[in-house]
């Protein structure tokens, strides 16, 4: 069970060098919460996700966890982005043994244990001996999903995490989310597909832009 | 600490699975000083005075191949922001890189100088001092290395520039690096003080390399 914890955006603007991309966003994620993040493309959602996984700096406003420990937002989240964070000449199981070890573990299970325990989630444990750089697309991004087992973490950052996976393998991510936010967890995800999660919050991103573009 | 082995293992994995940089590092070194001999002609006399300074110079260029894939690789998939959000400060997951690279490149280059010095005919007396003011000058390079690989690491076609960065840092361990061997060559006691400068270098970049390349990186990701 993760301790209840709650994501507090307070007036946050988001610049990317002089252009404002998010202007004045306040939002609140409590436990168990999971917020997708929708809107056209270039609206901000990337922008937003790393803003909250502590890459960018909010250029105005603050952004913190309530109730965590002591560690910096980094260290509170994983951040998936569009990269799957797989190192091509390393086997599925020996990146997620790397993410296993080097992330700060759960306390009741072994690192190896972990291991096998996502790919089995993720369906990839006919893979963990094959190089990733062997992986098709959808493949590739299961296993860099499975970074998000290797360590308890409070919050998930998705950015389109199903974008290129087959109608099956994005049910089993959503069920993966729906299993973290049941377990008390927090999941804020960019999205342009629809996502089967149970009761999402849905944020719309750059209504603006997409009113100035019609 | 147990994380910076756990990166500091996957590094080194890494470099012997892909191979790549350090076979690179290694022809480069091996080609530069064998094509010497046929450029300068055989003259052994001529040959035995300018080796230091040759292998010196061929060591640090071949490093200096290697350097730019230090945060790059990891930059380009992504795991760079991943390390980051992990339990390691900035400046140790640096570090931990740093050293990979001179374990991985520096002390291969500096394994095989003994042999590429038979080429230039160096005295015999002097391979001890060049292959320990070597081995004291890697970290060095690898350390001062690592703030231009995070400087540039976003740059694309970036070698170039990291290696205006990165060269002039080097200037001391190269001065010293063949002063030692000079000094070795002329007398009994003439190195050590070469050696403490060499050894204070790499013990000084120990330091400073990590905290800027960390503050190099903190800009570069954001």
């Amino acid at each position: 069970m993760v301790q209840p914890l709650k994501l507090i955006l307070e007036n946050v603007s988001v610049a990317r060098g002089t252009r404002t991309i998010i202007a004045d966003l306040s939002l609140t994620v409590a436990a168990g919460e999971a917020v997708l993040l929708t809107g056209p493309n270039g609206a901000g959602k990337t922008t937003l996700i790393r803003a909250l996984a502590g890459l960018l700096a909010p250029s105005a406003g603050r952004i913190s966890v309530d109730g965590g420990g002591e560690e910096d937002l980094a260290q509170q989240c994983h951040y998936v982005g569009h990269l799957n964070g797989l190192k091509a000449s390393l086997t599925v199981a020996e990146n997620l043994q790397f993410w296993a070890d080097y992330l700060p573990g759960h306390p009741s299970a072994g690192s190896v244990g972990r291991v096998h325990n996502a790919l089995a989630r993720l369906n990839i444990d006919a893979l963990a001996d094959i190089p990733t750089a062997y992986l098709s697309a959808g493949q590739k991004r299961r296993a860099g999903l499975a970074r998000v087992l290797m360590a308890q973490r409070p919050l998930w950052l998705l950015d389109e995490p199903t974008g290129s996976l087959d109608a099956a393998s994005a049910d089993i991510v959503c069920q993966l989310v729906d299993a973290h936010t049941a377990n008390g967890g927090m999941a804020v995800i960019a999205t342009h597909l629809p996502l089967a999660i149970k009761a999402p919050r849905t944020l719309q991103l750059g209504a603006k832009i997409a009113a100035e573009a019609a | 600490m147990s994380a910076f082995f756990t990166l500091l293992k996957r590094d080194l994995r890494l470099a012997l699975r892909d191979g790549g940089a350090l076979g690179t590092a290694l022809g480069f070194y091996l080609i530069v000083v064998s094509l010497l001999p046929l450029g300068l002609g055989p003259d052994l006399n001529l040959l035995s005075r300018i080796a230091p300074g040759i292998l010196w110079i061929a060591l640090l260029l071949a490093a200096l191949l290697s350097l730019s894939r230090m945060f790059e690789t990891d930059y380009e998939d992504g795991s760079l922001e991943a390390i980051a959000a992990g339990p390691l400060p900035l400046e140790l997951m640096a570090g931990a890189k740093a050293l990979a690279h001179a374990l991985t490149t520096g002390v291969p280059l500096v394994v095989i100088t003994p042999v590429l010095a038979l080429m230039l005919n160096l005295d015999l007396k002097a391979y001890p001092v060049l292959i320990a003011s070597m081995g004291l000058g890697i970290p060095a390079i690898s350390f001062l290395g690592s703030i231009g690989a995070a400087l540039t690491l976003k740059t694309r076609r970036g070698g170039l520039l990291l290696a205006l960065l990165v060269l002039p840092l080097y200037v001391p361990t190269l001065i010293f690096g063949i002063s030692a061997v000079n000094a070795a060559l002329s007398g009994p006691q003439g190195a050590s003080s070469s050696f403490l400068i060499l050894s204070a270098v790499s013990l000084v970049s120990l330091v400073v390399g990590p905290l800027a390349a960390a503050a190099a990186l903190r800009i570069q990701m954001q």
